[in-house]
This record gives C-alpha cells, structure tokens and sequence, in this order.
C-alpha cells in the first residue's frame, strides 16, 4: 500500500498561493505573481499526476480498482453518528479529475501571462485563480458530502469573483450576481438534499453512501413522501445543485451570462472543470441513483438531453463567440448527463457511467481549447462578435490550426478525443433509451454545424477581417498552451477508458459498434459539410434561411426567451407579491420597533443627563451623603 | 499613651478634625483649598492610626508604619496635585472648581 | 488634672479651632498658616503619645515640606490680598449638614463602643527598631511597601515634571 499522504500537499499549495499572492501580490510587479502561481500549478500538476500514476498503476491492478482514503480527518463531531470529516478520497473519478483540473489550470494560468498582460488587477486575479483551483480539487477529492458541499460554495464563489474579475463594468457585476444567485438558489436544494439522506443514513461519509449494499440504507427504504420514496426525494434534490453548477435546463441562464469574465477563466472554469461539478457529483453517487432510484436516473438523463437539444439550437443562431462555446458547453455537459442517465451499473452495462466521465475528460482539453482559441482571437480582434472577424486564418496561423483541430474534435471526428467520447454514450444511449439516442444523435449533428459556422465565420467568410484593427498572431505564452492543448485534444481520445473509470471499479470489454460510429461520423460530417456550404465564402444564403424560418429563428435567437420568464417571476411577481409585503414589515414593525428603543432611551438621557453636572463638589457632597446614609440605615438595621 | 486620657477623647478630636476636612471640601471656592481641606482628612487617619496602635496593641508597630506610609503618599498626592493644579491655572486662568466644568454631559 | 493633661487639652482645642478657621477663612494664605499650626499641634500630640520619630516626620514633611509647597502654590495663583467670595448657600448648607451629621454619627458609635484599652508592655519605639522593621523581610517587617512607596514618590516626580511642564504646542493651539 503506497502512502498517499502527500495529497494533502495539492489542496494546501494552492491554498498558500492564495494566501501569499492576494496579501502581498499588490505590492510586487504584476509578473511576479503570475509567475508564483503558474509554477505553484505546475508543481501540484506534478504531484496530482504521481497520484494519479500511482493510483492507477502502481497500488492497484488495472481494471481492479479500490477507494482509497488518503488522508481523513475529523472535524465537526456532532454525536456519536454523525461526525462530519475533511479528507482525500482516491477512487478512479477523483484520480482523473486530479489530471484534468490541473492541466487545464496550468494551461489557464500559463495563458493567462500574455492574455492578462497589463490588466488591472492582475495579482488579484491570480490570487483568485489559486484559490479556484483549491477549491475545484477540493471538490473533487472530498471524503464527505458535507465536504464536498463546502468546497461547493467555495467553487461558487471563486467563480463569482472571476465572472466579476472586470468589476467596472456593471455587466460583469450583475452576471457575477447572477451565476452567484442562480447557482446558491440550487445549492440549497443540493443542501436540502444533503440533509434529508444523511437524516436517514446517518453518514456523510462517501465510502458508506457510495456503496449500495451498506447498512445505511436500511432505514430510508420504504420511507415515503408525497408518493415518492424519501430516497429519491433526497437525490432528486442533489440533482437540483448538480443542474445548478452545471447549468442544466433550467438553470442554465447564468452560464451564458457569466462569459463576462476574463476568457481563460471562462476556459478554467465555465467550460472545462467547475461546470462539470454537477456531473462529477451525480457520478459520485452513482451507485445509489442506479441502484435505488433508477426513476431519478431517468430524469436526470432526459434533463441532460433537452439541455443538449436545446442548447444546441440556441449555439446555432448566435453572434458572440463566447456566447456560441457557452451554449455549446451547456450541450456538451447535457451529453454527460444523458451518459450518466442511460447507464447501468456492472460490466458492460456500466457503458453509459464510463462515456459520460470519457467525454467530461476529453470535453474538457477540447473546449478548454476552444476557450482559450477564441480568447487568442479576441485578443487580436478587440471584439466578441464574428461579424467583425472573417478571413483570420491567414493572420493567426497557430490559432487557426488548433482551433481546427478542437472544433474537429467537439464535432465527433475520428481521431481526435471528441469522437471516442461521445461515440461511446450514443453507444450507450441507443442499448437503453432510443428516444434519447434520437435527441443526442440529431445535436450530434447541430454541434458539428454551430462549431464550424464560427469556425468559417471567424477564419474564412470574407477575403479581410471585417474590424478595424490589424490582427495578429497572440505571444508565445498563449500559443503554446493552444499548442498543448490541440495535442491533447487530438492524443487523449485513444485513452482505453473502459479499463479505468466505471462504475462497480472493474473493468469491461468494449465491442465497437461499426454501424452506429459510422453513423455517427456521418451526422458530424453532415453538419460540418453543411456549415461549409453556408458559411466558407461569403454570401446572403443564409440571411435567406433566416427569413425564411421567421419567427422560429427570432425565438431560437432570442434564447426561447428563458430569461424574460425568469424576470417575468422574479420581477412582477416574487417582488410585488412577497418581497414588497415583507420589506413593508421590515421597515415600518421590525425597525419602527428598534427606532422606538432608540428614540427611548435617547429622551432619557437628556432628561437624566443633569446629573452629570461636571461640579466636583457636588460629586463630593453626593458621595459622602450616600456613605453617611448607607452606615445609618446598617446601623438602624443592625440595631447598633 | 498619654496619662489620664482615655482613647475617646483624643479620636473625638480627630473625629471632628476629618469631618471639618469633609465640610471644606465641599464649600471651599478655590482648588488649594480643597487640596488644604485633604491635608486635614489625611492627618485625622494619620492620627487615629497612631492612637489605635498606642492605646490597643502597644505591642506592634503596624499602625506607625502605615501613619508613616500615609504620609508618604500624602506628600506624593500634594505634589501631583500642586502640578495639576498650577497646569489648570495656566489653562484656565483661574482655579475654581465651579467653573472647571467642561467634562460634563 | 495632671500636666501632661493640660497639655493634651490645649492641643486638642489648638487642633479644633484651627480647622474650622482652615475651612472657614476667607484668605487662602491664612488657611495655609492655620493649617500648618493644627499640623504643629498633631505633631505635639505624637510626642505625648510618645512617637518621637513619627513627631519628627510630621514636622519636617508635613510641616516643613508640603505646606511650603502649598504656599508656594498659592502664591503662582493668587494674589496675597485675595479674598473669597463666600460660598454658594447650598454649598454652605450641604457642607454644614455633613458636617453635623458625619460627626455625629461617627461619635455616637464611638462613644458606644468599648475600646479594650491593652495593658500589655509597650515596645520601645527608637531609629533602631523602625530601621529594622522597615527593612526587615520577616513577618512584621515592612521592606515591600518601603520599596513601592519609593516607586511612588520616583513615579510622582517624573508625573509632576510631566503634567506642570510648559507647552510649547498650546500657545500655537491657543493662537489658532
């Protein structure tokens, strides 16, 4: 048994980067700090793959996998039962996050030296992107689910933070707001959900309430509520948190929003690990979902796909670069979800489990990559729109290339990761729910199309950029994390995941399904060559199909108008009905209340403030009257 | 102890040599006065410490040594409050009490 | 009635009288001289009680010293043919009742208690036993409070210079 002890070290290394870079970082030059942070990444990078080597390699067999508590300790006692720990658990999930979240912060951090040249604020924003980073594998290698919600919150935060990095600005302030309040609103249903399990199983302790033959779940079999056992109640509500964090239908509306953030820190974090939180806890649990709740499961999986579908669409109508690879986002994590949601527990049919964490591996380097391409063009752009870009492949030639290679990979073309990953949930979508398969096989088809037409939009369309700026090819401090990344993206899908990550930890042989990836590939190729034919060259073909679909394009543009309806809600009716009511109380009751004391105690004191004359001697006189007075009246008492 | 004069009388003068002390404090218009009226309050304790000590324990010393420490402090306590009081007088030009109200409220 | 009788009652009328006029006299230079006599007179009646030491003591730091100072006070304040005003009626008033009423109260339990006169062997009071016990360590010595009273009167000093000393910046502060 190797010793995993000095796990610890990658939750304390960017926790002290935290601590040093955001005291005194305002004090250095701005480069010192960038420089302390990458090389603090760079070296928990180190550490987290010798775990993740170790792990995977050295202490077990492959395919033969064991939960490994690092290190545990305790740290809220309440009773005998329920003591809530702090620790670091090893199991095949939490070993690949552990490759995930630091190559794609080192790559945010290494990227981010010349895309945040000369900011404002820049020691701060590494300091924040320390304290991200902590949190995130915080989250990932949790031992408890209480842990796992602090760390939660913290992700939450630090995300709030980073979206509202440019505070000048109140857009970015009131996105930061919201995907602040969007996000908690969820968490409190994860809370809810968090305390309704452990009331019945008394742990909190993922080792116990991973594992579906424990005894813990004696006692909340058979419970009910409303007609729904108590159970699913519980991971029904967990779910809720999961679809805040990852931006599930209908909480999605804050990702969109939160792309007002810095772009590797949309890169970092609102595409390649902190909206994978969700998917990482719904697998995290897996083994009670499928094992207890297949009901739950299911609507998980149909929720991941409407996200997908509908999300999909939304890509396909928008102008934002940002804005396009948010929607896509969103769809891509709804493919988790349906992996997650068609997937069975033991053996082959554990397929769903494996793709769902196989694409949240490769979605990662691959939109990671997006992120930061498209961070890369706005840096020689000055623009978010592509109708100011056009024809920059002959500008930004690194830039183009891996670009290229991520939308290739995004769009499920063999070879590079995206196809692997996502073969393998239509694989597994179409053993257990057609329907699902349908929905996942036609955005298949929509993604290929919206990635290439921002791909064509941005690099050919026009014969000349269409801003007034002169593009150029970014610094060399981000194109080589583009350059990384591209391999990445083109090398991690040949990764047999099978043999690694899967549900009851044992590994299962894979058969190919040559019809169905050959399907698949087509469908890419489908949208991508349709893309081509619309967008390569410039021409008014597609304003053409845009006033042909009328409304049904206004809609799609205008993001189904999902926002309206939560301003609608929140607005009209939670303000006038409930807030203004309560405000009204607050004001007028609880505070007239408080005034009242005041304004009583303020009258007696200037009534009694006399007292206080400021004449010694009628200090003296007082004085020695009451003394003469006190000895009488213990005199007469006493009867002296 | 003083032959034929019992104890009542001598802390009788010193009874009335406190209180005289007191009534000063109170009436006196001027901050030395006041300091004097102390003085007199301080030598009754100074007194009825050294009669006690004669007339009930003549064998120890106890009540001599605190007379003695008394005045130590007395003289100590004179000299601050001279220093006070010359500070005050440079300040305010006067000395009256009545008027040295500004710390009220 | 015996010499030393007379005596005690000549000091305690001495002592008397001039408190009252301490309190009462309406020149404060008077009240200063008044006090130094019934200081005088307290001193006699130490020596009748047979603290030489004690008696000396008074003389040389209450007479001789603090009222020299008070004097020298007196004269940085005030004018030598200064009179008082006489004072406010409920000072007058307040200051009289207490006095009527603390001494009384104070003789009434006074004369009512039996003081248990000690016929034991007085101790002989001369330098030699009060050099011992001030700088004794055992028990009836008193060299802690000696040293914190030396603390004392070194602190005071230094608190003396401190709060009388001139201040440069307070004529500026006053100007402005």
């Amino acid at each position: 048994m190797a010793n995993f002890s000095y796990t610890i070290y990658i939750l304390l290394v960017p926790l002290l980067i935290f601590a040093i870079v955001g005291i005194w970082g305002g004090k250095w030059k701005p480069i010192i700090s960038g420089l302390i942070g990458t090389f603090g990444i760079a070296f928990i990078l180190v550490l987290s793959y010798y775990a993740a080597y170790q792990y995977f390699f050295v202490v077990n067999h492959v395919g033969h996998y064991k939960q490994i508590v690092a290190m545990n300790f305790l740290w809220l006692p309440f009773n005998k039962i329920l003591n809530v720990h702090m620790g670091i658990l090893l199991d095949p999930i939490s070993a690949m996050m552990l490759i995930v979240v630091p190559t794609i912060s080192l790559m945010s951090h290494w990227y981010s030296l010349g895309y945040m040249k000369g900011e404002r604020g820049f020691a701060r924003y590494y300091a924040f992107l320390s304290l991200f980073t902590f949190s995130m594998l915080g989250l990932v290698l949790s031992t408890d689910i209480l842990q796992m919600f602090i760390f939660y919150e913290l992700v939450g935060v630090s995300s709030y933070l980073l979206i509202g990095f440019y505070y000048q600005r109140p857009s970015a302030v009131a996105a930061a707001k919201k995907a602040f309040i969007v996000t908690r609103f969820a968490d409190f249903g994860f809370l809810v959900g968090i305390l309704v399990l452990v009331y019945y199983t008394h742990s909190f302790d993922f080792m116990q309430i991973t594992d579906p033959h424990s005894p813990v779940f004696r006692t909340i079999l058979g419970k009910a509520f409303l007609g729904y056992s108590v159970l699913a109640w519980a991971l029904s509500l967990i779910f809720v948190g999961a679809a805040g964090k990852s931006a599930m239908f209908p909480f999605h509306i804050w990702l969109p929003d939160a792309m007002e953030g810095p772009t590797p820190v949309s890169a970092l974090i609102h595409a390649a690990t902190m909206v994978v939180a969700g998917v990482f806890t719904v697998a995290r649990i897996f083994p009670i979902y499928v094992h207890y709740t297949p009901n739950v499961l299911l609507m998980i999986g149909y929720v991941g796909g409407f996200t997908s579908l509908f999300a999909a669409l939304i890509a396909m109508t928008q102008f934002d670069i940002k804005r396009v690879l948010a929607y896509s986002t969103l769809s891509q994590i709804g493919y988790m979800m349906v992996g997650l949601g068609v997937s069975r527990y033991g053996g082959e049919e554990g397929l769903g489990y494996t793709a769902a964490m196989f694409h949240l591996f490769t979605h990662a380097m691959f939109k990671a990559l997006l992120f930061l391409g498209a961070g890369s063009i706005i840096h020689a752009v000055h623009s978010n729109f592509m109708q100011k870009m056009g024809a920059l492949r002959k500008y930004m030639p690194i830039t183009h290339i891996t670009f290229l290679v991520a939308a290739l990979a995004i769009s499920g073309i063999p070879p590079f990761a995206g196809f692997f990953s996502k073969d393998k949930i239509l694989e597994a979508a179409f053993m257990h729910n057609r329907l699902l398969f349908w929905v996942e096989y036609i955005t298949a088809g929509l993604t290929a199309f919206y990635i290439f037409r921002l791909y064509f939009k941005v690099f050919w369309w026009t014969d000349e950029p269409q801003c007034d700026c002169k593009p150029h090819e970014s610094p060399s401090t981000m194109t080589i994390p583009l350059i990384i990344l591209a391999i990445l993206s083109s090398t991690v899908g040949f990764i047999p995941f099978n043999k690694f990550v899967t549900p009851d930890l044992k590994a299962f042989p894979v058969e190919t399904d040559w019809g169905l990836v050959s399907a698949s590939v087509a469908i890419g190729l489908l949208g991508l060559g349709f893309a081509w034919f619309l967008y390569r060259k410039e021409n008014d073909l597609p304003d053409k199909i845009v006033n042909a679909l009328g409304k049904l394009y206004q809609w799609t543009y205008d993001k189904f108008y999902i926002d309206e309806i939560y301003l609608f809600i929140t607005k009209k009716i939670l303000f006038n009905l409930v807030a203004r009511p309560i405000a009204w109380f607050d004001r007028h009751i609880v505070d007239g209340f408080m005034v009242g004391v005041a304004i009583v105690t303020g009258k007696t004191a200037e009534k009694i403030k006399g007292f206080q004359s400021g004449h010694l001697q009628q200090y003296a006189f007082v004085f020695i009257a009451s003394v003469l007075i006190i000895a009488l009246t213990v005199l007469y008492f006493i009867g002296a | 102890m003083i032959q034929g004069i019992p104890i009542t009388h001598i802390l009788v003068v010193s009874v009335i040599m406190f209180f005289t002390g007191v009534m000063g404090f109170i009436i006196r218009q001027n901050l030395i006065a006041i300091l004097l009226s102390i003085e007199l309050m301080l030598n009754a304790v100074v007194m009825n410490f050294l009669v006690f000590n004669r007339y009930l324990f003549p064998h120890h010393l106890q009540g001599h040594f605190f007379g003695l420490f008394v005045i130590g402090v007395a003289a100590a306590e004179a000299a601050l409050a001279i220093a006070l009081i010359l500070n005050v007088y440079r300040r305010f030009k006067h000395i009256d009490p009545d008027k040295l109200n500004e710390m009220k409220y | 009635m015996s010499l030393s009788a007379i005596i005690f009652y000549i000091l305690a009328a001495t002592i008397i009288i001039f408190s009252i006029l301490t309190v009462t006299s309406r020149r404060i230079l008077r009240a200063a001289i008044y006090l130094l006599f019934v200081l005088v007179a307290t001193a006699g009646i130490y020596f009748m009680l047979n603290y030489q030491f004690m008696a000396a003591i008074q003389l040389t730091l209450y007479s001789g010293g603090i009222v020299v100072l008070i004097i020298f006070s007196i004269m940085l304040t005030s004018e030598v043919g200064d009179k008082f005003e006489r004072p406010a009626l409920w000072k007058l008033l307040a200051g009289v009742s207490t006095f009527i009423i603390g001494t009384g109260l104070t003789l009434w339990v006074l004369l009512s208690h039996v003081f248990k006169v000690s016929d034991q062997q007085a101790i002989d009071v001369n330098m030699r036993s009060i050099g011992n016990s001030l700088l004794s360590l055992h028990k009836g010595g008193f060299v802690l409070p000696f040293e914190v009273i030396s603390i004392l009167l070194l602190a005071v000093m230094v608190a003396a210079i401190i709060i009388a000393k001139k201040e440069e910046d307070n004529t500026k502060s006053d100007e402005i």
